[in-house]
């Protein structure tokens, strides 16, 4: 096996994960400054869009200080796995069509296993361990109440996300994400997209209110809930430690915006682009732009939210989970295949 | 089949050493000025009371239990959507089974405010 090729698509994937990651934080606090009638950072280059490297420079600079009450090892341990965790997710995301580059087609994805959404949901249980741990080894209350809280939300959530993410998979037929989004790209009628997003509406929102949950973004931003934990799981961090998770978060949020458009909104299908009688070089380039744009589209959308919506209470954040999000994924998962026996009978 | 999860082998090793290299780079780029006060565990600025080494809701460990029940349904669900279509009306029933079983369980927990925070 040819090592040389996965080796360049991860430092792109990385690169440009990292590099989208401080752009979306900046992205975050300019849109949330434009909602709220300020500025926004405005003093760090031209706009203020250097704000995050800056950010980052301020922050290796800085004391990493750890508590003497706190267990060294895994408070070390800890950012380490949520930034791992949210940067390797979107090693299975197909981010564009094959691409053909010097004589030669090429997957646009890092590693096209067969069991892809296993995959994703494996990890983003990992990723329950790095919040826990920090919160469990900084030997605080604030943090060790915030990772309660947070294990507690995100393994409630992840039941509902996996079951949304149900319907999906018996109109596929497969686990593969790339065959997933090839499963989206005809057409109903001649006219409509077979978007999954179309197929399969509420599957859509049940897991697009899960992921919320499970990038911890307001409305379900409880375990670092400001005015009562301080800062949770990450009171205790300092340093480039708690710039890992601050990382960490802005990924996920990215995979997670990668996730739904690669899973319900047509990943890199650009309706009726095959028509158009593009060069294949421009369209497959065309196609990774439809599918950043896709992905554009909802991490504005998760901005708009921050700010629309105010904090749950936690119980009515388990209420929701619990006895909302999982019958409804249920039901949806049974009204599925009925609705395809019903077509196939 | 086994050799496409090499990438994501890679990838692991890579984002590993990215986030030791930032763990690392803070620590020799850093001050290190300790002090009692720095070094002691933050509440709010008040002296720290005890550790927090100590019980908390049982409501805690009732969602892991209700999770690991829950979800081991859904990993039942996966290879049965993943073939629906071959299965047809008999594997819909099966399933239909299963899931009613679940659900009479899930009912079960919710009069028995499993489910309720107060």
């Amino acid at each position: 096996m040819d090592l040389l090729e996965p080796i360049i698509k991860i430092a792109v994937v990385l690169g440009a994960l990292l590099t989208a990651s401080a752009i979306v934080v900046l992205f975050d606090r300019k849109f949330s400054a434009y909602i709220q009638n300020r500025y926004g950072p405005n003093r760090v280059g031209p706009g203020g869009w250097m704000q995050s490297i800056a950010d980052v420079v301020k922050l290796v600079m800085k004391e990493d200080i750890v508590p003497k009450a706190a267990n060294r090892f895994v408070h070390d341990l800890a950012p380490m796995i949520s930034i791992t965790v949210a940067l390797t997710t979107f090693a299975v995301i197909p981010f564009g069509d094959t691409i053909p580059l010097f004589g030669k087609e090429y997957n646009l994805i890092i590693a096209d296993v067969n069991v892809g959404i296993l995959y994703i949901l494996a990890m983003t249980g990992m990723g329950v361990y790095g919040l826990t741990l920090a919160g469990w080894s900084s030997n605080n209350k604030y943090s060790l109440f915030g990772g309660l809280r947070s294990s507690a939300q995100l393994i409630s959530y992840e039941l509902s996300m996996g079951l949304s993410l149900i319907g999906v998979i018996m109109i596929a037929g497969t686990l593969q994400i790339d065959d997933i989004v090839r499963s989206q790209t005809g057409y109903w009628f001649g006219w409509i997209p077979q978007w999954n997003v179309i197929s399969q509406p509420i599957g859509f929102i049940t897991f697009f209110v899960a992921s919320f949950a499970e990038t911890n973004r307001l409305p379900f931003d409880l375990p670092e809930a400001e005015p009562e934990l301080v800062g949770g799981y990450h009171t205790e961090y300092s340093g480039m430690k708690f710039g890992l998770f601050f990382l960490s978060e802005y990924a996920n949020m990215i995979v997670s915006s990668a996730l739904i458009t690669a899973l319900f909104l047509g990943g890199w299908h650009l309706p009726f682009a095959e028509t158009w009688g593009l060069d294949p070089l421009v369209l497959a380039l065309l196609k990774i732009g439809a599918f950043m744009f896709k992905m554009f589209i909802i991490i504005s959308f998760y901005v708009v939210i921050r700010w629309t919506l105010p904090r749950f209470r936690y119980d009515q954040l388990m209420n929701l989970g619990w006895k909302v999000m999982l019958p409804v994924s249920i039901a949806n998962v049974l009204a599925t295949g009925v609705v395809m026996l019903w077509l196939t009978r | 089949m086994l050799e496409s999860y090499i990438p994501i082998f890679m990838m692991l090793a890579l984002g590993v050493a990215f986030a030791v290299a930032m763990g690392k780079i803070n620590e020799i780029v850093g001050p290190k000025r300790p002090s009692e006060e720095k070094l002691s565990t933050y509440e709010s600025g008040m002296e720290p009371v005890r550790t927090a080494r100590e019980r908390f809701s049982v409501k805690f460990y009732m969602v892991a239990m209700l999770f690991i029940i829950f979800d081991i349904e859904v990993v039942f669900l996966y290879p049965w959507a993943v073939s629906f279509r071959s299965l047809g009306i008999q594997g819909f029933v099966t399933m239909l089974i299963f899931l009613s079983i679940l659900l009479i369980g899930y009912y079960y927990v919710w009069r028995k405010g499993a489910l309720e925070w107060d």
